[in-house]
């Protein structure tokens, strides 16, 4: 039995009324490679931002490493309003930004590309490694960091070589091609040297081929780095082909998880896919 | 390799020639000369405009409380700086003031009157710039978490609360309240100025491109890509805001010497805009633009355009039009011109030693224009 | 009671002036999410062309013409400073607002020489000092917060029960979407210039009945304050705005009347601040989320 990565406990997100992310559960071990898919709308990046930080969730928790980061039950005017189950269970509140979650070890990418415009390829890679500086402003203003500055210098250019983006590394970033935009995020992602990658669509908007291509990519650096991933893809292929289990999201519940082959069989999720004929 | 190389020398060569017409200008022209005055204040407003691009050009943080800071800064220097039997006439509405030293004079006691007087007025303008450092750490918490234009007003009106306070009687014993404050010492000639900003921007420039400046222009790029990937916002935000505001406390203290007397009234939310449009002009994001833009802007303003609010220019002679104030008018057009459709302003995002790096084509083009 | 009456009048006074100003503001701000550094500098030129037109002609032609010439001037501000940059980033836009500003103040000081330009025919009636509770004050300290009420009671009106009110709330609903059903929004925005100078040149009417002298820098505080107002009340809601202009109003007054006269304008900015840490949206503001 290999350790467990990331743990979401009961998570639910309300927005108002609207409950985006109903008390979802899933646990991501090491080493796998785990996808959530579903239906537009589902909740799926919702369920992410909940992960990194991005939102706090209206009740649940969220584990990392055996240790829990994120903590929150349904306060204020969100008391009335709660939808949900599993309410007076959590009594803590653990909110941390999103920068503390990278920090602890994960990253992630978005799924509408959000890469640095005025900066260049090298440059969008060198300051995801801020995070991980140790000198401080005083020091770095006054050079008297070069050891660090070099050694991720470096370090950015192995990335950039392993991703195979070297030789167009002083373009602008928003010069490349969509394709190579992508990569260069997943770059970025990898330069926080994270533990668990999350990956949002990273195959949105490529051919088969470009795809074909991304997911052996994906299998690479999961091995070369040691990475646990966590993504979401509507690319059957792609999700089919590398995940060791998936997680199906409907409406913001879960309704099905298990290996790809169980996945395909399941009825509720081919119902969702394909709507349900009406019967009544 | 050698492109670097190239770019260093050109830099080196293009500081020290100014560096050395600066030098010549102070031998050769008395120091009321319009040239020696020119220098003065477009450096002082060079520092002040490179602060502020550091903030609203690197790290997308729109503020207007620039003057604030800056009247801090002025103020902590006039009155550390008044000389002990100068402060009776200065404070004679507050018994000569509350303050009964003067740091130039207490150095002057041990390092001598020449070396101790400069070391004094150096220490005033640094407490200056930590007094604006301070405020700036101080208000930094509630005003940065606003966004963009709630930003901005609230920058600007803490500005206008500094300055009540600053003219506030019951502080006269050390503000002087709504008077001058004067005879404080300053450098008459133009290269103290020169030397000096130029050492400031110098370290800006070097945290600009540091780690910390990176992650600075990464929050102004994208905020949430910049917070997923590690970079705390509220720190790195606040940081930035106390860099800029610490160096625009010294460009106060030193505007405060340019003037030779100061009151609160004209820091107000006007120097702001100045400062800020100098920066677009210049090109929100280039240190090398805000430079260019300040000598500009004072180049013309206090200089070339004299003769539009004196009767005469350009030989032409005609005292109704070219009456008080016609040259700032003159120059808000030029200004808006500018901000309509230049909006990269004359340098864009680019430095000094990227001219180096033209393409062949924009050269050609170049060339065809001239 | 007696001491601190007549600044409550005056508190109620300015109140309105202010609101007249925050109006503008507030739609020009619910539309275009810009703040329009250079309103208060139309408020202060509506003053000025005060003072030159009663002086040259009667009160029956000049007063109009107040009227028409901030709201060409209004109209103008936008179609040649704003409209270029409707594609632009925001900072620019805010940017150019700040040089129109810097402009006009320049260019009032060339044409009035830096000298303040004293209000030598003050318009009659509403001018005369007159005794309320035992206090004496101008008869315009009366009639603004009746005649700012009846405007905005005008513009409530226009604005939910006409065609141009309807798609002025569409577009400061959803811009974009608001151009693809068709509306007009060009049209739109000059009318919305058109209607916050309108009521900024009744605002500098009234305002200036009350001092001496227009200076350049006149309409830089009231114009603040009154933004001030415009996001104390929610910024983008018209009552909201009203009612915020009304408090700061009084507040300030108040201030000065318990002698602390140089802390009158610090108020202003430090309510702003405590609003905006404490509730951002203001007191009538509607809550908008970012989308990640």
């Amino acid at each position: 039995m290999s350790k467990n990565v990331l743990k979401v406990e009961n998570a639910t997100m309300q927005f108002g009324g609207v409950v985006a992310v109903d008390n979802l559960n899933l646990e991501i071990n090491e080493g796998e490679i785990v996808a959530l898919i579903g239906p537009n709308g589902a909740g799926k990046t919702t369920a992410f931002n909940v992960v990194t930080g991005v939102y706090q969730p209206t009740n649940g928790a969220v584990w990392f490493n055996g240790e829990k980061i994120i903590e929150n039950h349904p306060q204020g005017k969100m008391k009335k309003l709660y939808k949900g189950q599993h309410d007076g269970e959590y009594t803590g509140v653990l909110a941390p930004t999103p920068d503390k979650i990278t920090k602890l070890g994960m990253a992630r990418t978005f799924q509408n590309i959000r890469l640095w415009k005025s900066q260049t390829v090298f440059n969008n890679v060198l300051i995801a490694k801020h995070c991980r500086t140790t000198s401080n402003v005083f020091s770095a203003t006054f050079r008297m960091n070069r050891k660090e500055e070099a050694a991720q210098r470096a370090h950015v250019e192995e990335l950039l070589k392993i991703v195979g983006l070297y030789d167009v590394k002083d373009e602008l970033a928003t010069s490349l091609p969509y394709g190579k935009q992508r990569r260069l995020e997943i770059a970025r992602a990898l330069a926080a040297e994270p533990q668990l990658l999350l990956l949002d669509e990273p195959a949105a908007g490529m051919n088969p081929q470009e795809t074909d291509e991304l997911t052996a990519f994906i299998g690479e650096i999961r091995d070369k780095f040691n990475l646990t991933v966590f993504l979401i893809e509507h690319h059957m292929n792609l999700v089919m082909g590398i995940s060791d289990r998936i997680y199906v999201l409907d409406f913001g519940k879960l309704i099905a998880e298990g290996t790809p082959a169980e996945i395909q069989n399941n009825q509720r999720v081919i119902d969702a896919y394909l709507g349900v004929a009406d019967d009544a | 390799m050698t492109m670097t190389k190239k770019k260093t020398i050109f830099t080196a060569a293009v500081l020290a020639v100014l560096l050395a017409v600066c030098i010549v200008v102070d031998m050769l022209l008395p120091s009321y000369h319009i040239a020696v005055v020119v220098i003065k204040k477009a450096t002082v407003y060079s520092l002040v405009a490179v602060s502020m691009n550091l903030l609203n050009g690197f790290t997308g943080l729109f503020s207007l409380g620039q003057a604030g800071f800056m009247l801090l800064g002025a103020y902590a220097y006039a009155v550390l700086t008044i000389p002990v039997d100068k402060r009776a006439g200065v404070y004679q509405y507050f018994n000569g003031g509350a303050l009964k030293f003067s740091v130039p004079e207490i150095f002057a006691g041990f390092l001598g009157d020449r070396v101790g007087t400069t070391v004094g007025m150096l220490l005033a303008l640094l407490v200056g710039g930590i007094l604006a450092a301070l405020m700036a750490y101080l208000i930094g918490l509630p005003v940065l978490r606003l966004k963009s234009d709630y930003l901005a007003i609230a920058t600007l009106g803490f500005a206008e609360i500094l300055r009540a306070f600053f003219q506030w009687n019951a502080l006269g014993p050390i503000t002087n309240g709504s008077n001058l404050l004067k005879s404080y010492p300053a450098f008459s000639h133009a290269t103290p100025y020169v030397v000096l900003a130029g050492l400031m921007i110098a370290v800006i420039l070097l945290l600009i491109n540091s780690t910390y400046g990176r992650a600075f222009k990464a929050i102004r790029d994208d905020e949430v890509a910049a917070e997923a990937m590690g970079i705390n916002l509220a720190h790195h935000k606040r940081m930035a805001f106390i860099i800029s505001s610490f160096f625009a406390g010294i460009g106060g203290g030193m505007l405060a010497m340019y003037m030779g007397a100061i009151a609160a009234a004209p820091f107000k939310s006007a120097l702001t805009y100045e400062i800020l449009l100098i920066v677009v002009i210049g090109g929100i994001g280039s240190i090398t633009g805000s430079i260019l833009a300040s000598f500009l802007y004072i180049f013309f303003s206090e200089w070339l355009l004299r003769g539009l609010d004196a009767g005469k220019f350009l030989g032409i002679n005609a005292p109704a039009i070219f009456k008080n104030g016609f040259r700032m008018v003159v120059l808000s057009v030029i200004i808006m011109v500018i901000v309509l459709f230049f909006r990269k302003g004359i340098m864009g995002d680019k430095e000094l030693p990227d001219l180096l790096d033209r393409r062949p084509k924009q050269r050609k083009k170049e060339a065809a224009g001239k | 009671m007696q001491q601190i009456l007549p600044y409550i009048i005056n508190g109620i006074s300015v109140g309105g002036q202010y609101a007249l100003i925050a109006i503008g503001y507030t739609l020009v701000y619910g539309i275009l999410r810009l703040i329009n550094f250079a309103h208060g500098d139309v408020f202060m030129v509506a003053g000025l062309v005060m003072v030159y037109a009663t002086t040259a002609m009667p009160f029956y032609v000049a007063l109009p013409l107040v009227l028409i010439a901030t709201v060409i001037l209004g109209f103008t501000i936008e179609r040649l400073a704003y409209k270029p940059l409707r594609t632009a980033p925001r900072m620019s836009v805010m940017i150019s607002a700040i040089g129109v500003s810097y402009l006009i103040q320049n260019l009032a000081f060339y044409i009035t020489g830096g000298v303040p330009q004293p209000v030598t025919r003050p318009i009659p009636w509403i001018s005369e000092n007159v005794t309320i509770l035992g206090a004496s004050t101008k008869r315009v300290t009366l009639i603004t917060p009746i005649l700012t009420i009846l405007l905005v009671i005008a513009l409530v009106y226009l604005i939910n029960h006409t065609k141009i009110g309807m798609a002025m709330r569409a577009a400061a609903k959803d811009f974009e979407t608001a151009q693809l059903m068709g509306i007009k929004i060009n049209a739109v925005i000059s009318m919305t210039f058109v209607i916050g100078s309108f009521l900024a040149a009744v605002g500098s009417m009234l305002y200036f009945t009350n001092y001496p002298s227009v200076a350049i820098t006149s309409g830089g505080m009231p114009g603040l304050k009154a933004f001030v107002a415009a996001v104390f009340g929610g910024i983008g809601s018209i009552p909201g705005a009203v009612v915020g202009a009304f408090i700061i109003g009084l507040c300030e007054e108040i201030i000065k009347g318990l002698g602390y006269t140089t802390f009158s304008d610090a108020f202003t900015f430090a309510l702003l601040i405590v609003v905006l840490c404490v509730k951002p949206t203001g007191l009538f503001g509607e809550k908008v989320t970012d989308k990640v």
